[in-house]
């Protein structure tokens, strides 16, 4: 099973406080570990929400907020995506996160295509997968 | 918010999945650092055993430890010491192990790290190694790769092979009985003996790949979960020699296969073939991932057989549709793959390449050459190939027989349906 591990933002991150050296080597031997268990697929991490920009729908408007946003704790600082077997053992990957400053993460796992049923025709599918197969052709140019 | 789901460390919440998942988490590298301990896999392995039991029976008590990878090491370390003092064979054969043992220090506490860190890696490499080694057959080495390596159980074990946990059980003795008695230390191989180690390594998390992506018994036409599990022992193999060009072959053949899973069953289960997938559902992050993977592998110097092959898994996957595949392309790396080892199925591979590129009477020549090879006896692709050239061809009698004769030499239920669908609207001149 696959999902997403969300890292929380916190007043640092959102300060635009860069991780220290040891936090980064502590991380970077973190995800190290993470890849060679063949967890680790995919993970970023962003900047604070100052340089991102919302966009709210509401019928034919499109609202564009410029960043920075309130309710730190609901912004994401950062995302992995990992595959594991069941949510248990995500749990306990999670856990060895090295975070002890009040971080907090949230593990959301994948919607598989399957599970969108009749919504996500064929028709829509085949539109999808054109597109990310443009974008791999993209990547390998 | 929720309530608090498991306040990390107390006893009553902790369960046996919490337990399991740790084990995933642990279990390589506790067996590989208690075989660099005692020298001696099976004896390390039994000793892990003993500690997940403890763990079993223990955290749903205490909590999981603080730091389980410690608790697991020292408990597997203390049974283990128990278990050669009580036993008068193990305690002559193992005396030495035993007080090495006792003396390497006081129990490590929570805080101590119970791994040795600079050396881990190479200790769970020397474990693929070991459970792979040559001495053993191949049935004992994919049961002992994914009872040391992926931690996988014996009943585990068992009910993905579809055989009887006693089977495994069986298989697994015998390969701890076939490295003790040929005295197989617990070492890395020799550097001049490294390539063909690698390769046997390589060819057995594939076997294990291939079992689940084409189950070769049973009723069901793949079993994801073994796939799963070698694509993962790939990835950690790769985390492991970052420098081998094959073993990323291997990956980002296995990364762009398993990316086709969703799209190879259809709606009431019957098995879809390449050509006749919906791209659609192929996963798309793991498409990427095996032509990142398949690039390193380029720029390592690959041009062994798995990066061919996935040079050639990567042509139809670039595809967006079937007739934009690049089948020139894909028969320049039949051609390369040949070279290197001229097998009976590349050849049959290729025939299909060189019939798609637009030449099935050719591709018929070339599997009229390989009728006659021994090897290809009770083959089922081989009919199952020519039926499907024949038909191009328009010659639908001879293609039905051909069907027919590929449907009664399958084992895979599924696959025989299809095959038998493909011999009646043969003889009724459909072409599929």
């Amino acid at each position: 099973m696959r999902c997403m591990v969300i890292v929380k933002a916190t007043e640092d991150s959102e300060n635009g406080v860069m991780p220290s050296e040891k936090d980064l080597s502590e991380m970077g031997s973190f995800n190290e570990e993470l890849v060679n268990a063949g967890v680790m697929l995919d993970g970023a991490g962003l900047h604070r929400s100052e340089k991102g920009v919302r966009l709210d729908y509401e019928g034919d408007e499109v609202k564009v907020i410029d960043g920075p946003f309130a309710e730190t704790k609901e912004l994401i600082a950062g995302y992995w995506i990992w595959e594991v077997k069941n949510i248990e053992e995500a749990i306990e990957w999670a856990k060895r996160v090295p975070f002890n400053h009040g971080e907090s993460t949230e593990i959301r796992p994948f919607i598989e295509p399957d599970e969108f049923g009749e919504e996500l025709t064929p028709e829509l599918r085949e539109r999808g997968a054109a597109l990310e197969a443009k974008i791999a052709e993209q990547r390998n140019d | 918010m929720g309530p608090i789901r498991k306040p990390a460390g107390t006893a009553a919440e902790t369960t046996s999945a919490t337990v399991e998942a740790v084990w995933r988490i642990e279990s390589a590298r506790l067996i590989a650092t208690l075989s660099r301990l005692t020298g001696d896999v099976g004896l390390a392995e039994d000793m892990a055993q003993d500690a997940l039991v403890a763990a079993l029976e223990g955290w749903p008590r205490t909590g999981v430890p603080d730091n389980p990878s410690a608790w697991l090491i020292t408990t597997a370390r203390n049974r283990g010491i128990d278990r050669i003092r009580r036993d008068k064979v193990l305690r002559e054969k193992y005396e030495k192990v035993a007080s090495e043992m006792e003396l390497s220090g006081p129990e490590p506490g929570p805080e101590q790290v119970a791994f040795d860190e600079d050396r881990i890696g190479d200790d769970v490499l020397t474990l693929i190694f070991t459970a792979c080694h040559p001495e053993l057959s191949a049935e004992s080495q994919v049961a002992l790769t994914l009872k040391t390596l992926a931690g996988l159980s014996t009943e585990e074990i068992a009910r993905a092979f579809l055989v009887s946990k006693a089977t495994i059980s069986q298989r697994i003795v015998r390969a701890k009985r076939t490295l003790a008695e040929s005295e197989i230390r617990f070492e890395p191989p020799a550097p001049e003996e490294m390539g063909e180690r690698l390769g046997t390594v390589l060819g057995v998390v594939y076997l294990i790949f291939n079992e689940g992506y084409s189950a070769t018994a049973g009723e069901d036409w793949m079993r994801t979960e073994l796939s799963a599990e070698a694509l993962r022992l790939g990835r950690i193999l790769a985390g492991l020699a970052p420098a081998e060009p094959e073993v990323h072959g291997l990956v980002a053949l296995m990364e762009i296969q398993a990316s086709r899973f969703p799209a190879r069953i259809g709606p009431d289960g019957d098995p879809v073939l390449l050509m006749d997938q919906d791209r659609a559902r192929w996963d798309r992050l793991l498409i990427r991932r095996g032509l990142e993977r398949l690039e390193l592998a380029g720029e390592l110097g690959g041009s062994g057989p798995y990066f061919l092959q996935a040079s050639i898994a990567a042509c139809h996957a670039r595809a967006s549709a079937p007739e934009q595949t690049d089948w020139d392309q894909i028969v320049g790396f039949y051609d390369a793959l040949l070279a290197l080892r001229d097998t009976p199925v590349a050849r049959l591979n290729r025939a299909v390449a060189v019939s798609m590129a637009g030449d099935p009477g050719r591709a018929l020549a070339i599997v009229d050459d390989l009728a006659g090879d021994r090897r290809m006896e009770g083959y089922h692709l081989l009919p199952s190939v020519r039926g499907d050239l024949l038909e191009k061809l328009g010659r639908g009698e001879e293609a039905a027989a051909e069907f027919a004769r590929a449907a009664s030499l399958t084992g895979n239920e599924q696959e025989r349906k299809v095959l038998e669908g493909r011999a009646l609207r043969a003889s009724k001149g459909f072409s599929s």
